[in-house]
């Protein structure tokens, strides 16, 4: 029982940390500079890209998401699941409006 | 009382007696501050669905009015609140390796750089009440893209940048005195690797507000960025 703490505790390594670090840093970096070329509706796609890898670097490594339970695991993903469906069930209202009827004075 | 026996078997003083270990006390703890993460994403999502939704409807002004904000103050606080995560995330890394005065190091490192954060943050609130860009009675940009109808929608993009950046940042300030409040027990060794739940658990909070701002950047200020 003594000692059952210290088997499972998990320390994360500084290396890894300066490596997500500069990896933040880089693909901070990318986004500015793409963002400057037009690529029409592909700036949002890379730029949503860009965030979510970040995102996914800091929830894995920063928030030690990579070595805990899965119940933690499952809780985090299924908070950006919920989001997803707040988002998604929005815009399948406001973008199919004009849709299903005529918008009257438009 | 129990407590007392329990102590003298040697079990560690942070250990509450409800638990059986402080592995399952550090994972309810975890887990409780994940569900508060989980509801603090969906507050968030609230006002990010607002933009989505009147983003879609008014494209071309939302990307003339992202023009007016600073790429580069924003993504020199990029930079920094990033600075802050890779500060946070060794304090815990100090504990878990018990040097104690590293821990407080970190936490006066990830204080500094949140406070130039917010320092960058209020320079660039009073640029856009200096250039008339605060939605009210005397929103009046000179961009001649946002004159008419485009001023009204312009004000829409700007009440959603005060508003997402300002409970960003009311974020930030909160989290600052969380990050005080550690120094002084850090200092008095009550963290260590076995025990250092607070540190965890306040270092998820402060990543989580990175993560926001992570998304913040580019809705907020790349947008206009190759506009005109």
């Amino acid at each position: 029982m003594d000692h059952t703490d210290q088997h499972t505790q998990h320390v994360t390594s500084r290396k890894m940390y300066f490596g997500v670090f500069a990896a933040l840093l880089l693909l901070t970096l990318a986004t500015v500079l793409v963002a400057e070329v037009d690529l029409g509706v592909m700036n949002d796609v890379v730029a949503l890209g860009i965030a979510v890898t970040k995102a996914v670097l800091v929830l894995l490594f920063f928030m030690h998401v990579r070595y805990s339970t899965r119940l933690t695991a499952l809780t985090a993903v299924g908070g950006f699941l919920w989001l997803a469906i707040l988002i998604g069930i929005t815009l399948a209202d406001y973008l199919s409006r004009g849709a299903t009827m005529p918008v009257p004075g438009k | 009382m129990a407590s007392t026996t329990i102590d003298t078997h040697g079990h560690h003083p942070r250990l509450q007696h409800q638990f059986d270990s402080l592995e399952q006390q550090k994972e309810s703890s975890t887990l409780g501050m994940w569900m508060f993460l989980v509801t603090e994403i969906m507050f968030f999502g609230g006002l990010f669905t607002a933009y989505v939704v009147y983003r879609t409807k008014y494209p071309h002004v939302f990307s003339a009015a992202s023009h007016h904000l600073d790429v580069t103050l924003g993504g020199l606080n990029t930079a920094v609140l990033i600075g802050s995560s890779l500060t946070m995330a060794l304090a815990i890394w100090a504990a878990q390796v018990n040097k104690r005065k590293l821990i407080v190091v970190f936490l006066i490192a990830t204080m500094a750089l949140g406070l130039v954060f917010l320092g960058v943050k209020a320079k660039e609130y009073s640029d856009k009440f200096e250039h008339h860009l605060v939605p009210g009675a005397h929103f009046a940009p000179e961009d001649p893209h946002l004159q008419g109808p485009a001023q009204e929608q312009a004000q829409i993009f700007f009440s959603l940048y005060f508003m997402m950046t300002g409970l960003h940042a009311l974020h930030m300030i909160i989290g600052l005195g969380v990050l005080a409040a550690l120094i002084r027990p850090s200092w008095k060794g009550r963290f260590d690797a076995a025990y250092h739940t607070p540190l965890e658990c306040t270092g998820l909070y402060w990543h989580f507000v990175d993560i926001v701002w992570i998304f913040l950047f580019p809705l907020l200020y790349l947008l206009g960025a190759h506009a005109h």
